[in-house]
């Protein structure tokens, strides 16, 4: 890891606001989902950068935006020093060759009408690369890589396992030599035996190819297991964000740690050891976000100032330049949250939306 | 005491495309206040063994017993098994959003299903009971949020909702197929948390279906683990956990990344059998790394596996041919594994058997 010119994308302040509207002629305005409000981060060439949250964090919704599938509602997108919220259709198209996706669900993501070559060959015939038998050979060139058989092209995807479509879905982002990767969930449609194998996958891809991943998912272990570095998400805003060993081994965000300790372990001993902080109410909604610190009707450790004061995402004090905490108080090393009373009234936080037409 | 002793229960559905066998054996048993997790992948027979139970599998062929306090569940009239669900066995599935009904207000459907098992109950006691069973769940403000439609609840809600009436009429069984599979981590914790102390609460034994170790380590007294429709092993938790016997078992606690994990996971390589054409012998063998020349000949019976033992009073059974004693997932075990499955091959095939 090198210096600011190993930077692949950056974003800065990106802001991506839904407007609920109401009403047949005129579409009235009446409230607005705050997906993602206010993120700067920055992915660097080769490394994975994990995103966690949980539902409603918005961190669909940022890969969406990082991937121009989503037009932002402020703030800007850099890759490799180009600003693609200014880009023009045709830029847009040069930009997507760079930037590919793969999807959660492999069942909603491969149309199964459609042979599975013609899906995996789909990126050469938008972007004009190949074809005849050039793109045929190229395509089952990818299936090897991914580990399907190519004597399999012609077949639909209902023939195929779940692991193995997801697959077809790598290698349909992998056509076009992309420089990024946005994994969303890519595994957590997955039973156990097939994750590891699609995880071991993409990790070979990355060494071979050289590979930037953005790793989204909610299962906190599969996201420490392939990450260099870690942001979570809470409500639209990124709370930490640090290299994962760090983010794992010592969370200061009292949400973070949360997340950690909710964590399921595969192993009855230390399940029966962890020290789990259960959480007041579920996460509120991202309509009318709360004042202050978005998580203080939960946090455990909240106090006054912070209901007021949004803390800005700095390193704190004691840690890294690189691992940095938007907390007014943080969690300290020993410090047993589970045990913590807040300073403040904790609610539980119901949405009071207003009733919306259908 | 034994509250559900189930022996031998097969399942078989007849399609178009062939007998599908999703049950091929599978006995347990299950006494008050203890949990038994069922893990598996998808297709492994899992929930079709325990909706068989509850008798919610039309067209199945099913034999074998599933005593329920002395009743045969599989053979109870119709209208004694729709007395049991509900009032001694509860279920939580799920999808909470599709198992309750959209158009009904939560506390009316709560109520429903008390008056349908208690024809005495008003409507008053039913509305109490409802209301008092949400707060019970942990929902915010119950006599208000009871007049709630299930959209107006959030997933985790909903996911109380479903375990309030499950827990209504106070029965002594509750089988909960993936409770928490459609919930983030944070909620998961406190669904968890809720169930363990409800069942402590109320002495209700539960089975656990679920795909996600890191659950079951957290929840069950003892595992049964599926595979092709049969239990491949069964331990108390520590036992599975620390002294596996069965290489599937193995294969799926190395599968999980852990935080100490080397470079690359350890796979199981191949996919699930297919339950129509099921692989010959032991239905593990195309995927196993220690196949030997009778594993695709004989099925493995499920025999005691695994001395000693790190829980004592549960049994330790698994069904594969690698010699008893070799349990674990240190070195040792691997070395003793990999020299058994070696003896156990022919010289000249060395490395083919699949």
């Amino acid at each position: 890891m090198t210096g600011e010119d190993d930077v692949l994308v950056a974003a800065e302040g990106v802001v991506k606001h839904f407007p609920i509207r109401q009403g047949i002629v005129f579409k009235k305005e009446i409230a607005r989902v705050h997906a993602v409000d206010g993120v700067d981060l920055s992915v660097r060439r080769g490394e994975t950068l994990g995103i966690v949250g949980e539902t409603g964090s918005g961190k669909s919704t940022l890969a969406r935006c990082l991937t121009g599938l989503h037009p932002v509602t402020a703030g800007r997108i850099f890759f490799e020093g180009t600003d693609i919220t200014r880009l023009s259709r045709a830029g847009l198209k040069a930009f997507r060759r760079d930037v590919q996706m793969i999807f959660q669900d492999p069942y909603g993501s491969l149309n199964p009408r459609r042979r599975v070559g013609s899906i995996i060959g789909d990126p050469f015939a938008i972007h004009g690369l190949a074809d005849g038998a050039e793109r045929r050979r190229r395509v089952q060139e990818l299936m090897e890589l991914v580990g399907l058989n190519p004597e399999h092209y012609n077949r639909f995807p209902a023939e195929f396992s779940g692991g193995q479509r997801q697959r077809i879905g790598v290698a349909r982002a992998l056509a076009v030599r992309p420089r990024l990767v946005v994994c969303d969930e890519p595994v957590s449609a997955l039973d156990v035996s097939i994750q590891a194998q699609v995880i071991n996958l993409l990790r070979d891809l990355q060494t071979e190819l050289g590979l930037t991943y953005i790793f989204i998912a909610h299962d906190l272990s599969v996201v420490r297991y392939v990450s260099d570095r870690v942001a979570v998400m809470y409500l639209g805003r990124i709370v930490e964000s640090a290299p994962a060993s760090g983010l794992y081994g010592r969370p200061r965000h009292p949400y973070s740690a949360a997340l950690l300790s909710a964590a399921s372990i595969a192993d009855p001993d230390e399940a029966a050891r962890a020290e789990r902080i259960v959480l007041t109410g579920d996460v509120p909604s991202p309509i009318d976000p709360p004042s202050g610190c978005r998580f203080h009707p939960r946090c455990p450790k909240a106090q006054d100032r912070c209901t007021v004061e949004d803390p800005p995402l700095v390193p704190r004090a004691g840690d890294p330049s690189d691992h940095v905490t938007a907390c007014h108080f943080p969690v300290e090393p020993g410090e047993r949250l589970a045990r913590r009373e807040a300073g403040i009234a904790q609610v539980s936080t119901d949405p009071d939306l207003p009733e919306a037409a259908p | 005491m034994t509250l559900l002793q189930v022996t031998d229960l097969r399942v078989s559905f007849d399609t178009p495309d062939g007998v599908v066998r999703a049950v091929r054996g599978m006995s347990f048993a299950l006494d008050r206040g203890r949990t038994l997790g069922i893990v598996g992948e998808s297709g492994s027979g899992k929930s079709v063994a325990t909706q068989t139970l509850m008798r919610l599998t039309p067209g199945a062929r099913v034999t074998g017993r599933a005593l329920f306090e002395g009743q045969d569940l599989l053979t109870v009239s119709d209208r004694r098994m729709r007395e049991l669900r509900g009032a001694e066995i509860g279920m939580i599935f799920q999808d909470p959003l599709s198992s309750l009904h959209p158009l009904y207000r939560v506390g009316r459907q709560i109520e429903e299903m008390i008056r349908a098992h208690d024809g005495k109950a008003t409507r008053e006691q039913a509305r109490k009971r409802a209301v008092e069973m949400l707060g019970l769940v942990g929902i915010p403000r119950p006599d208000r949020r009871a007049d709630d439609y299930p959209h107006q609840f959030s997933g985790g809600m909903r996911q109380r909702a479903m375990i309030a009436m499950a827990l209504a009429l106070n029965p002594k069984l509750i089988i909960a197929d993936e409770p928490t599979t459609a919930l983030d981590a944070t909620v998961q914790a406190q669904i968890l948390d809720l169930m363990r102390r409800l069942q402590r609460e109320f002495d209700t034994a539960l089975i656990m279906i679920t795909h996600d170790l890191g659950v079951i380590a957290d929840m069950a007294d003892e595992v049964l683990v599926m595979y092709g429709g049969r239990p491949a092993e069964v331990a108390g938790r520590r036992d599975l956990y620390y002294r596996p016997h069965h290489p599937y078992t193995k294969g799926l606690l190395e599968s999980v990344p852990s935080a100490t994990g080397g470079d690359r996971l350890r796979t199981i390589s191949g996919q699930p059998p297919s339950l129509i054409n099921l692989p010959s012998g032991c239905v593990f063998h195309p995927r196993c790394p220690y196949v030997m020349d009778r594993c695709p000949v004989d099925e493995p019976p499920l025999d005691p596996a695994g001395e000693p033992r790190l829980d004592p009073g549960t049994e330790h059974v698994s069904a594969c041919w690698l010699p008893h004693d070799i349990a674990g997932l240190d070195e040792r075990a691997e070395t003793a594994r990999a020299e058994a499955a070696r003896r156990g091959r022919s010289g000249a095939d060395e490395g083919s058997g699949r």
